[in-house]
């Protein structure tokens, strides 16, 4: 087991070096271009995942946080003459418009389940955009542009690459604080089954709108990094359907609820998404494709690269044996409870989970 | 003034007896396979380029042309059930149904940019063109024989469902599937059945919207899905009437708050879906059980 950990810890800090190095190793704009938009969707996608995946709740509103954070700095930055590096002091503005946002739009939303949900998110979603569209200190259809960055061209992309890198670990941390935690626990057993989670004592609606606010304010914050990057916004751009959907895509491609599925997704498919942009100057042969690779997602591994590649691996070097000892081959305490398997938790099989399924069926 | 808002009620409830026909397709489809239908909007906007390329190409007339469109558009929502939704099984099934019919909008909506290009284009035909003195306005015919097309296949739509042997196991598993499994009621062919009806009256929407709107391309179908979701949400999900009151009510509003300010008419229509949900989580004639997750 120790010897797992020591090559889990080795090849985490190879992969955190591996990133560290890579602008300096691919030094061409073009290719740390690649890596900056990766970085921010690896950010946008594990946020969604921590309050989507981890409560069940989908929201198809999370462009609604990653353009109001980009708006937020751009009308912050106009209005208070702010320019140069100063601006990146204003992020933390930033996350906090996003959290402010979704107080009361989870106060409306998290009131219903399911269909209406993710509804509700969608029509939310289109309010921002109009409103982007028709208010005039956004700048209505031509949108906002950011404040003249005085960096030289060649090593243009390296800070903002640095700066996604931070918020992307820093988010992955985050999510695996929370899945260990108490709060993690809450969200997930909401997931499962929220009237029962309600009755065991958790707070339903604080523990959601706490987990919304938080995968707000992250958004948020990537989203104000995006539009400095991009040096402006528009509300199509801003608030996009498609970036919901990509973000959401990524997550189930990876593992929807897991900590390194979303990052694993974001991995694959910006990378993918940019190439085709930058190749197909017909926007409708990436659209095409991405919805028939979603198909063949959730048609083939609905639940995601890193559960159904765990299971691959685990039968692998288990070769055909069973990954667990079986219940009988210690022998049982005398008095000992209806044996409860030793399974993992990370890779119990989620039908065992399933809320239908009886305890203590086994 | 008074003369402006007689003028929006008539056109409100004009164009929301059409949004009505597509708004009971989508709900119709939740009641009976609990899915929301995504690419309702895009099929909307397929159903009015088949319309177009008939009359375009072929010269047929638009009502003629729904005998061609409305069984194509059956057809498309049997095959988009059998091949994608219908082995969707499992607890995130809710989640998956969204996010595959997302999908299916979204390779719609590339091929339709294939096909026939990012411009805007208007079904054309005499009744468009020309319109009708009523009361003191002026009203094109289209709206008027669009708004009888679509009363007219709302109520062969209740006889099906009402009056049927189809429309009885339709309903029967509705209300409960596993029960109806059990009196032998195929479900899965009421499912398919159900889920090709519900795509097949975009063809009459996509119709008489291409006349109407004042051109579309493929990129309206967004538009469309989200007034179709709020309209189906507020009247309360998978109820045929509710469906009908909320098309009604939202196209009406929509049209009173134009005359003040056309930019913002949209934002009423969504901020009073966000009104009405924080008073009845339901919608107006919504069932409890919708709540459960």
């Amino acid at each position: 087991m120790s010897t797992q950990r020591t090559a889990q810890a080795a090849g985490l800090a190879a992969l955190a070096a591996a990133a560290i190095v890579f602008p300096l190793v691919f030094t061409n704009p073009v290719v740390t271009n690649y890596g900056v938009f990766t970085l921010i969707f690896v950010v946008a996608a594990s946020a969604w995942n921590v309050f989507s995946g981890f409560s069940g709740y989908i929201s198809l509103g999370q462009a609604v946080f990653f353009g109001s954070g980009a708006y937020a700095l751009g009308i912050a930055a106009r209005d208070w003459h702010v320019s140069g590096d100063a601006v990146f002091a204003l992020l933390p503005a930033c996350a906090a418009v996003g959290a402010l946002i979704a107080v009361p739009f989870g106060l409306v939303a998290l009131r219903v389940r399911r269909h209406t949900f993710i509804v509700i998110t969608i029509a939310v979603f289109f309010i921002f955009q109009l409103m982007a569209y028709n208010f005039s200190f956004t700048g209505g259809s031509t949108g906002l542009s950011s404040p003249f960055l005085n960096w030289h061209a060649d090593t243009y992309n390296n800070p903002f690459y640095y700066i996604t890198l931070a918020c992307a670990v820093g988010m992955i941390g985050l999510a695996w604080l929370i899945r260990r935690s108490r709060f993690g626990l809450q969200l997930r057993a909401i997931r499962d089954d929220e009237d029962r989670a309600r009755g065991l004592g958790v707070r339903a609606m604080r523990v959601k709108l706490a987990a919304f606010a938080l995968s707000g304010a992250v958004t948020a914050l990537i989203g104000g990094v995006w539009f400095y990057y991009l040096t402006q916004v528009q509300p199509s751009t801003g608030f996009d359907p498609l970036f919901d959907l990509s973000i959401v895509l990524m997550a189930f491609l990876g593992g929807f609820g897991t900590i390194a599925g979303p990052v694993v997704g974001a991995l694959i498919i910006e990378p993918g998404q940019l190439y085709l942009t930058a190749h197909f100057t017909n926007g409708y042969y990436s659209e095409i494709l991405l919805g028939a690779l979603f198909l063949l997602v959730v048609l083939f591994v609905p639940r995601g690269i890193i559960p159904t590649g765990g299971e691959w691996i685990t039968a692998l070097r288990t070769r055909g044996r069973p990954a667990v000892t079986p219940a009988t081959a210690p022998p049982p305490p005398a008095a000992a409870p209806p044996q409860a398997a030793p399974s993992p938790p990370t890779t119990a099989p989620p039908a065992s989970r399933s809320p239908s399924t009886p305890g203590g069926s086994r | 003034m008074a003369r402006q808002i007689y003028e929006a009620i008539v056109d409100g409830i004009l164009t929301g007896g059409v949004y009505a026909l597509m708004a009971v397709g989508l709900t119709l489809i939740f009641g009976v396979l609990d899915i929301i239908n995504i690419a309702q909007g895009v099929l909307v906007i397929l159903g009015a380029y088949l319309s177009y390329e008939l009359s375009v190409r072929a010269g047929i007339d638009l009502f003629v042309g729904l005998l061609i469109t409305v069984p194509a558009m059956f057809i498309i929502g049997v095959v988009i059930h059998w091949a994608f939704l219908r082995r969707l099984r499992g607890r995130e099934r809710t989640s998956m149904t969204l996010l595959v019919t997302y999908a299916v909008a979204l390779i719609v909506e590339g091929i339709l940019y294939k096909v026939w290009g990012p411009n805007y284009v208007q079904l054309k035909a005499s009744y468009v063109n020309s319109s009708v003195h009523v009361f003191g306005f002026y009203l094109p015919y289209i709206y008027i024989y669009g708004f009888i097309l679509a009363v007219a296949l709302i109520v062969a739509l209740y006889t099906l469902l009402y009056r049927t042997r189809f429309g009885r196991s339709v309903r029967a598993t509705m209300q409960d599937e596993t029960a109806a499994r059990l009196v032998g009621i195929d479900v899965n062919r009421v499912a398919a059945l159900t889920f090709g009806v519900g795509v097949a009256v975009t063809a009459v929407g996509g119709m008489v919207y291409g006349a109407t709107s004042g051109g579309f391309n493929p990129n309206s179908g967004y538009d469309l899905i989200s007034r179709l979701l709020a309209i189906i949400i507020l009247g309360g999900l998978g109820s045929i009437g509710g469906a009908l009151a909320a098309s009604i009510f939202m196209l009406t509003l929509e049209s009173l708050v134009d005359i003040w300010s056309p930019n913002w008419a949209i934002v009423v229509f969504y901020g009073a879906l966000v009104v009405v949900l924080v008073i009845r989580p339901t919608g107006f004639f919504g069932r409890q059980a919708v709540r459960a997750q």
